[in-house]
């Protein structure tokens, strides 16, 4: 099992929703987050007070899923939340040890 | 048949009598008409009344908002709290012993003072008159006593600007009501009651550039270098918090403006009408022109900016509202609006003060070119409607002494009574508190419970 963790512009979230359930992701976690990477942030004048807003807002999302289906959901978010532009995002791969579902018990992979 | 002849005879009988009874009636008439009180106008109490009011509005949600808006979230509720009993406070003090000694004749102190002949509104009836611009034309007194209520009030309130933030409540009470006391009643006294120094001189201030805008104003200022600036001011972002209401007050404050201006005017004649026209104009002028100003200077035509210069235009106009021709009042706004960008952020950064909600930048700058300006453009030949013995030169100098009359005053009234209350009760909340926001650490309540 993997766990995917992904930084998307705040736009993009339905496109991306949309892909990852149409490869049959099962659910998705979303945070509004901030942050900074290579975009740069940008200036806000409030009556000639200049503030430096360096934290940009993003979406993260995370999606635990099958380690088969790795490589359609890298695809997927790849394609959906791209625009070519700097400030695209990232996504995080990581091992995922367990999963239980809290109302049956389950776990493992049935409880994806 | 007699029937009619009776009727004609007892019609030219009661015809003589009328007209001996009428003649004896007019010469009856015109004795004591020398002497009778006029009567108010039904429409002049009236717009004396809704003036009142739309001053009102400019105050508790005017201000307040304008004012809301612009802080940071952790301090909404403590500049809406501080408005609103700012002006609860000035409301009472006024009847008490406001009105009398702003209003009243103050014998030998006259020229700066009134006296206390009227303490809690002593001999105030709703049959006692007011005097208006107009010989034999009054108005309720109770009426005045209103209106100019909420113009004391309005005036207090406006300082809080200054030093938003970070001021404890306790020690802005106190500070109001002695301003109030010590600084607004002298000054409108000296502007606008007769025998007061300034009225006398001759200096124009039509609703108040002076004695609201250009005190509140330098108050504000004294204020803010008193206190000192915000913790991490210049250094940590201070953004407002929600210019959208910010903008619902700078609108509810040009809406009030009109009783303010116009209500000014005393009576519901062209001259209010005039004022009204300017005070639309003169703020549309100003907007524009901070807006081009600041989309030349900074890139960008802000929201705020047009906001900041609408209230910078409304301030300007404030003195010249019924004396200058609408394209007088049109320069006047375009000039504050360019002038009070160039306070609010030139000048202001090279100074180093932390005037939070530049009270000073807008009040007092806009103030004063409104004050000199009303000196310029009430020529006739600029389409203004003169005054008596008129010449630019003397006018803008009696305006100069008003601005420097204010000033002075404000500054070392204001000046004394922060360093005393700094030194007695504290002026300034303890850095915890002003890091945690003064809503919760002072009000114990959150603006927002999302």
């Amino acid at each position: 099992m993997k766990m995917v963790t992904a930084i998307i512009k705040p736009f993009k979230l339905d496109e991306v929703r949309e892909a990852l359930s149409n490869i049959g992701v099962q659910g998705i976690t979303v945070t509004e987050v901030k942050g900074f990477g290579r975009q740069k942030g940008h200036t806000e004048l409030y009556r000639g007070a200049e503030y430096v807003v360096d934290f940009l807002p993003k979406v993260k999302l995370e999606a635990a899923i099958k380690a088969d289906l790795l490589d359609l959901v890298l695809e997927a978010i790849e394609k959906s939340a791209g625009t070519g532009k700097i400030g695209d995002g990232k996504i995080f791969v990581h091992e995922l040890e367990q999963v239980i579902r809290i109302r049956t018990g389950e776990s493992g992979p049935e409880a994806l | 048949m007699k029937k009619p002849f009776l009727i004609c005879v007892l019609l030219a009988a009661l015809c003589g009598l009328s007209a001996t009874a009428s003649a004896e009636d007019a010469v009856a008439v015109a004795e004591t008409v020398a002497a009778a009180a006029p009567v108010p106008d039904k429409g002049d109490t009236t717009w004396m009344m809704l003036s009142t009011l739309l001053v009102i509005l400019m105050i508790v949600p005017g201000l307040s908002l304008f004012y809301g808006g612009l802080v940071r979230a952790k301090n909404m509720l403590s500049v809406l709290s501080q408005v609103f009993a700012i002006f609860a406070l000035v409301s009472v003090l006024w009847v008490i012993y406001g009105y009398t000694l702003a209003f009243g004749d103050g014998g030998s102190m006259n020229w700066m003072i009134g006296d206390l002949s009227k303490l809690f509104l002593a001999g105030v009836t709703p049959d006692s008159t007011a005097a208006t611009f107009t010989d034999g034309v009054v108005i309720p007194e109770l009426t005045f006593v209103a209106f100019q209520l909420t113009f004391a009030a309005i005036t207090t309130a406006l300082i809080v600007g200054g030093f938003a933030e970070r001021i404890k409540f306790g020690a802005l009470l106190v500070f109001s009501a002695l301003w109030f006391t010590f600084s607004y009643l002298p000054i409108a006294h000296m502007v606008w009651a007769t025998g007061g120094f300034l009225f006398e001189k001759g200096a124009l201030d039509f609703a108040g550039g002076t004695v609201v805008h250009i005190n509140a104003g330098i108050a504000a200022l004294v204020g803010a270098i008193v206190i000192g600036k915000r913790i991490g001011y210049g250094k940590e972002p201070m953004a407002p918090h929600n210019l959208p209401m910010t903008m619902i007050g700078a609108s509810l404050l040009w809406v009030g403006w009109f009783g303010f201006n116009a209500g000014s005017n005393l009576e519901a004649t062209g001259g209010a009408a005039l004022a009204l026209l300017n005070t639309i104009v003169a703020t549309g002028a100003a907007a524009l022109a901070w807006m081009f100003a600041e989309w030349k200077l900074h890139g960008k035509p802000s929201m705020l900016g047009i906001a900041s210069g609408a209230v910078a235009g409304l301030v300007a106009v404030t003195p010249a509202a019924g004396l200058v021709g609408p394209m007088g009042a049109i320069i006047l706004g375009a000039l504050a609006g360019v002038v009070c960008l160039w306070a609010v952020s030139g000048l202001k950064k090279s100074m180093g003060y932390d005037d939070s909600l530049d009270v000073f930048g807008i009040h007092a700058v806009g103030g004063i070119i409104g004050a000199i300006g009303t000196g310029i453009f009430v020529s006739p030949t600029l389409g203004g409607v003169g005054v008596a013995g008129y010449s630019m030169g003397g006018q803008v100098v009696t305006q100069a002494v008003g601005v420097l009359v204010t000033v002075a005053w404000s500054g070392v009234v204001s000046f004394v009574l922060f360093k005393l209350i700094d030194v007695t009760i504290g002026l300034r909340v303890s850095e915890e508190a002003e890091r945690e926001g003064l809503d919760t650490a002072t009000h114990g309540e959150r603006a927002y419970n999302l």
